[in-house]
Order: C-alpha cells, then structure tokens, then sequence
C-alpha cells in the first residue's frame, strides 16, 4: 500500500514543520499530484509560503437557540450539559455560546422542544492550487472560538479525495495534534537539537506510537553536532529520516516566506528520497 | 465550617450553605470541581438551584462572573486564607469586599 497521508508534527512552535511541510509538498508535487493541508487553525501558515488567489468556505457547527416561550426552566439540558453552557434560572435561561461544544445533547433532553439547533459559522477553509500538481488547503478557526477540532475536520475532508496528502499539524500534543495524526499513515516529527526540542520530540512521538503511526524525524538547522538527538531518536525507536543543515541561505528564504526547494533544487531531490523512505518504512509494513 | 476556603471558585470541592437568619449549616459537594470547562456556570447553576443569595469566595473567572450576575447572585471576596468559619465572621461584620 502507499502511504497516502503525511502528518508532519513537532510537539512545539517554531522547529520549522510548517518549512518541512511545505518544502516536502512543493518537492513531491514536481513528479505527482499533493494536497498540503495546514491543520494549525488557531495559527495557519502554510499560505505564507504559496502565492495564489484562494477561495474560502465556511466551517458551521450547531449550536443551540432556546425558545423561552416553549421553555418550562425544568433544568435538564443544564444538568446534561457537561461543559457549563447552559444555565437555567427561575425564569430565563442563558446560553453561554464560548463554552458549548456542539453535542447536541440539551436538545435531546429537552422534554418540551425548547431546543433548536442553528447553524453558526466558526471558522473558515481556503483553497488555492499555487502550482499545478499542488493543492493548498488551510483551516482557519475564528477568533475565540473553541471548535478547532470541527474545522480540522473540514480542512480534512476538503483534501478527500487525493493520493498524497501532507498535514502540518498544530503544535503542541492535545486533541488539535490527535485530530491531524489520527488517520495519517505516517508522522514525521520535526525537531531542532536543543534541550526544549528534544523534550517535545519525545512528547509528540508518545502520541504518535499511542495512535499506531509509524513516525521519524526531520532534524532541522542542524548544527552539525547531534549526538543528543540521535540518543534519544535510538532510544525511541525513532528513524532520523533527513538532516537540514543551519545554513543562511536557507534561513534568507525563510525569513521572506520562500520556499528553499525552489532555490536549491539538490533538495527537491532530498525530500523525493525522504518519501521514499517514509514508504519503505511505513508501506511495507502494512 | 473548620475547612479552609477554596479561593477558585468553580474548583471548590464543597459548598458550605449557611442560612443567615436560622444559621442553619448544609454542606453540598460540587460534582464539577474536577470537570475541563465551564466549571463556573455549573457552579452557579448549583448555587441557583438551592436558591443561594449570596457567595463568598477567592475570586471568580469570566463566565462564573457572567453567570452570577444573571442569576442576581451577590459576590463577596475572601482571599486570608483562613476557614469557613472565619470568612462567614468577616462576612457578617460587613468586612468582604463586593466583587459583583
Ligand atoms: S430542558 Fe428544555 S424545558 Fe427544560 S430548561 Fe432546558 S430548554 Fe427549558
Ligand atoms: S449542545 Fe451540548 S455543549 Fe452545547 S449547550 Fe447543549 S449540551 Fe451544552
């Protein structure tokens, strides 16, 4: 089988995983065709590396409208209500949109049919093609919002039906991070060699072996001297599948939202071997 | 009445319920002191639903604020660190700071 989908972590901010992401996308979409899907929502990206015009649709979720008239102020769907949202008082009842979940839950309990279900926007998905065999789609979670999971999910599902898709996941380890892992095929977390890097490659190589992902690792500015990292990759059974030297050249580009690949073809190359490898890794063994 | 008070409102483990006229004491445990979210408002909910008039507490978050306020529950402001009994003798003396 070939590995399908790509999830690119790191446990923490700023290692470069959105700069693995994108390079690994661009570099992969010169022979084939690939979806890079940027599931970072509270902090999307990815686009800043891409030029193109994009489209955008929204992200609803339901999110429930009492009628105090129908309401009979009985208590239930406050007591059902696992995240506070609801409270009922003698006679009038406050919702509280910022804590609700979207489970549904106090409509189904609610014997009067006080409970009506609307549609209210969260976030939003762009979609752009920034080079022909490159699709580019980012989630966008709406200022204050709590519903990143739900608009993942949305950016996920507009990626379907693809062959190779490449997920930059959100930083860090909570349910946002599981979201993007989940049904990947493969993780490949990328690190940079200091003490805080490796604590967090370790963090998020736990989530990726308690979901059954194969994972390796991107070292990124490596200066040379990984000695640290390695030790803990061969402790964590954890392949180090590409090395990216600290290089000024790369990191001018960087810092103009460019891609290196295209300036530095040897490593369009690299990365084409690093998905070789991910398939040698993660294909066969399934 | 001998227990310290927590000062995270929505965090509290029990909620002592004194009737000021009688001085009669109830204490109720609140099953959302270890919940994720929205610990205020369940709170609140609670303190609704046993027609509580009045609370004192360390201090109170956003939503647990909001919520208070609609139910027309006052809010005063113990923080010494001392117990129940301790911050209900401030309370009658008049000495709490009004929160809401
Ligand atoms: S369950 Fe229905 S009737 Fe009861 S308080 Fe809630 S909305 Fe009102
Ligand atoms: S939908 Fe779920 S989370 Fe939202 S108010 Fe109803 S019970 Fe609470």
């Amino acid at each position: 089988m070939n590995v399908a989908k790509i999830a690119v972590a790191s446990g923490k901010g700023g290692t470069g995983k959105s700069t693995v992401a994108a390079n690994l996308g661009y570099s992969l979409a010169q022979e084939r065709d690939v979806v890079l899907v940027d599931c970072d929502v509270e902090e999307p990206n990815l686009h800043l590396f891409f030029q193109d015009g994009r489209s955008e649709s929204p992200v609803t979720t339901p999110v429930p409208v009492i009628d105090t008239s129908a309401c009979t102020f009985c208590g239930r769907c406050a007591e059902q209500c696992r995240y506070g949202a609801l409270l009922v008082l003698e006679n009038d009842i406050r919702f509280f949109r910022e804590l609700c979940h979207s489970c549904g839950g106090c409509s189904l309990v609610c014997p009067t049919g006080a409970v009506r279900e609307e549609m209210e926007a969260v976030g939003r998905v762009w979609e752009s093609r920034p080079f022909p065999h490159l699709r580019l789609i980012s989630g966008v979670l709406d200022v204050g919002e709590i519903h990143s999971t739900r608009v993942i999910q949305a950016a996920k599902q507009a990626a379907e039906p693809a062959g190779l898709i490449i997920y930059d996941a959100p930083p860090g380890t909570a349910c946002p991070v599981v979201e993007t892992m989940e049904d990947s095929d493969f993780c490949l977390l990328v690190t940079e060699s200091t003490p805080f890097g490796l604590h967090d490659l370790e963090l998020a190589a736990a989530v990726a072996k308690k979901l059954c992902v194969p994972a390796g690792v991107v070292i990124n500015r490596s200066d040379g001297d990984d000695a640290e990292t390695m030790a803990v990759c061969s402790r964590h059974d954890l392949p180090v599948l590409l090395r990216i030297p600290f290089d000024r050249k790369i990191a001018a580009w960087q810092n103009r939202g460019e891609l290196f690949a295209v300036h530095m073809p040897q490593w369009q190359g690299r990365f084409t071997d690093l998905y070789t490898r991910i398939q040698d890794i993660a294909g066969g063994s399934r | 009445m001998d227990a310290p008070v927590e000062e995270r409102f929505g965090r509290s483990p029990y909620l002592i319920l004194i009737d000021t006229d009688t001085g009669t004491e109830t204490s109720i445990q609140n099953p959302g002191a270890d919940a994720a979210g929205g610990v205020g408002p369940r709170t609140v909910q609670l303190l609704v639903n046993h027609g509580v008039k009045a609370v004192v507490t360390g201090q109170v978050g956003g939503n647990a604020a909001s919520a208070l306020q609609a139910a027309g529950i006052d809010a005063y402001q113990y923080r010494a660190g001392g117990t129940v009994r301790d911050a209900l003798a401030l309370y009658r003396a008049g000495k709490l700071t009004r929160l809401l």
